[in-house]
């Protein structure tokens, strides 16, 4: 969504990501598939992936951007907008379900000052996602936040957890 | 937390074994438990002859299908001088299932190693690993134990001195469940969106880049080492029930129960004492109401079909339902079955690739029946509903993300009818009112 570019696009295939991207070529037999290694790239040195992030990757893997655009759009971890400097995903599928996940969510929602899920809290620090099944069924309620997995969240731990990423 | 259980008397511990083990991570570690000795063992050996061995121990597929993996290897080409693949399925996303994340966290090198085996025995010198992005630790200790193999040598062009080129490419998904199937996953791996291709062509015969390939589950791939060093004849002897499956299983639970967790039995294990023995049973004062056995797209089970059931392919087949992933999902009766179908439903509706009809609208319209019956405004005619959109979403699709969406609905139904009795007579709970 090309109105959250506010400023002239950078260019972010250069340098060391540029580095590691070549450092991936060998591994694969054709250069599309290095688009979601590329993305992740991009959303690594970014935070998210930009109109002219697109154009740039696919300048460089010899692909069109509205292709670009249709995979990246395809995958729910890509970000196609801004988000809070930290990202939550709490998982509320069935088997967390069943055990308060929803409640977890809310907390999560409120102490953060996001508002709403997949609101940015005012403060930019925050964004809070409802996500499907993380794969840590045994353990709920399970979040990740940027790359860190936390398991057996409680309504009541959410205000410790949140105070560690401020 | 997270972190496993001390292993209880009645497990089979093959696969988790060393679960819990910081130095099991690591090569060094790894070699120090006897890893990479069968890889040794079947360099040595004819392809087909390590094919025969798998064969032989009866090992099927861990993932869902159960497909005896031996077979699938042996539908690859053998002369063909084309590449070969194999593709690693560690998008582990299916409601309920958390046992793949185990080895990848804590045993990586069993993974590498039976990939490795099963790369001679296809005769694939490339493997991606295609892991589901959520799984950040797990991403980051695969990595790094697939870097230290090929530090060690166990990996690249001259894998252990053999003179074979062996490859191993960890290749991160971004989010979304049907990725897990294995036509989309070789789709997404090629730089596509994840929608599942139409077979004919099998992946045997054209898979990813074209070329023949073989996919199989980590589970199902960490168990070969096994398999190779301590003989196929041991392998088939783990047997409780029936002859046809064979080995242990690692069997994730969660829900309702005392210890949740990932536990290793030998197939046949009951049911029950799965349940109540080794998970502690229920919470105090609570009783079971339902069991989903294996992971979300299975059929629900009651608590007399989990009386006498015994934990393998037939079993639970026998019972109602399947063993799928070996996901399970064990529900108390504090549990609203509708509830629990609506969020199942909403799960299906939300990673529906959308290329079929029948999926795409089908599981989102079961989704707003389902939520409008939690409202308050369901009508006695909207099961009947509920039962035909089943039935048009059952075998009519490229792959089987609709059918699994029914299934746990359909059951839901027939099983648990007076839960959904319940909301249709129920008056409309006061939050909804003039809403």
């Amino acid at each position: 969504m090309s109105s959250h570019e506010t400023t002239t696009h950078e260019p972010v295939l250069t340098g060391a990501v540029l580095a590691k991207l070549e450092a991936l070529y060998p591994k694969y037999p054709d250069k599309r598939s290095l688009l979601l290694p590329a993305l992740w790239l991009v959303q690594e040195a970014r935070g998210w992936i930009s109109d002219g992030s697109v154009a740039e990757v696919a300048e460089n893997l010899g692909l069109t951007p509205a292709y670009v655009r249709g995979v990246v759009t395809f995958y729910t971890m890509y970000h196609t907008h801004p988000v809070g400097r930290h990202f939550i995903q709490v998982c509320t599928t069935s088997p967390c379900g069943i055990c308060g996940a929803e409640d977890v969510a809310r907390a999560l929602v409120k102490e953060s000052g996001c508002g709403d899920l997949g609101a940015t809290s005012a403060d930019g620090r925050f964004t809070v996602i409802e996500v499907e099944c993380l794969g840590a069924c045994g353990f709920p309620t399970p979040i990740l936040i940027d790359d860190d997995f936390i398991e057996n969240v409680t309504v009541e731990g959410v205000p410790a957890i949140l105070a560690r990423y401020r | 937390m997270g972190y496993p259980h001390p292993i209880h008397p009645k497990e089979t511990p093959v696969l988790s074994k060393h679960f819990g083990e910081i130095e099991a991570r690591t090569y060094e570690g790894w070699v120090k438990r006897g890893g990479y000795v069968a890889l040794k063992k079947a360099i040595g050996m004819a392809p087909d002859d390590i094919i025969n061995e798998v064969k032989v121990s009866g090992l099927r597929g861990r993932g869902g299908a159960g497909f005896p993996t031996g077979l699938k290897w042996s539908f690859m080409p053998k002369a063909d001088g084309k590449q070969h693949y194999l593709c690693c399925n560690a998008d582990e996303s299916e409601p309920g299932t958390f046992k793949d994340r185990e080895i990848l966290r804590w045993t990586p090198h069993a993974l590498i190693e039976g990939c490795a085996i099963a790369q001679l025995a296809i005769r694939a010198e490339t493997c991606y690993i295609y892991i589901r992005g959520e799984f950040t630790e797990p991403y980051h200790i695969l990595q790094r134990a697939v870097d230290e193999a090929y530090a060690s040598g166990v990996l690249g062009g001259n894998a252990l001195g053999s003179g074979k080129r062996i490859d191993i490419v960890v290749h991160r998904g971004a989010g979304a469940y049907i990725c897990g199937e294995e036509t989309a996953m070789m789709n997404s791996i090629e730089g596509r969106r994840g929608n599942p291709r139409i077979k004919p062509p099998f992946p045997a015969v054209s898979g990813l880049f074209g070329m023949p390939t073989t996919i199989n589950n980590v589970e199902t791939l960490a168990a070969v080492p096994a398999i190779i060093n301590q003989g196929a004849a041991w392998y088939a002897k783990l047997s409780l029930s029936n002859p046809k499956s064979t080995g242990t299983k690692l069997i994730s639970v969660c829900g309702h129960v005392q210890r949740p967790g990932t536990y290793e039995i030998t197939l046949g294990f009951p049911m029950k004492e799965l349940i109540y023995d080794l998970c502690g049973g229920m919470h105090p004062g609570r009783t079971l109401k339902a069991v989903i056995p294996g992971g979300s797209s299975v059929p629900i089970m009651t608590p007399e079909e989990v009386e006498g059931c015994a934990t393998d392919y037939e079993g639970i087949i026998a019972n109602g339902s399947m063993l799928g992933s070996g996901g399970m999902i064990v529900m108390d009766d504090t549990t609203d079955i509708v509830h629990v179908a609506m969020r199942l439903a909403k799960f299906y509706a939300h990673e529906s690739c959308a290329q079929c009809t029948n999926c795409r609208e089908g599981t989102a319209w079961t989704t707003r029946i389902l939520e409008r019956m939690l409202a308050g405004d369901g009508k006695e005619s909207d099961l009947d509903l509920l039962l035909d959109l089943a039935e048009n979403m059952t075998g009519k699709t490229i792959c089987v993300l609709s059918d699994s969406c029914a299934a746990p609905v359909v059951s839901g139904i027939q099983k648990f009818r007076p839960d959904f009795d319940r909301h249709l007579t129920a008056p409309r709970p006061a939050a909804s009112v003039g809403a």
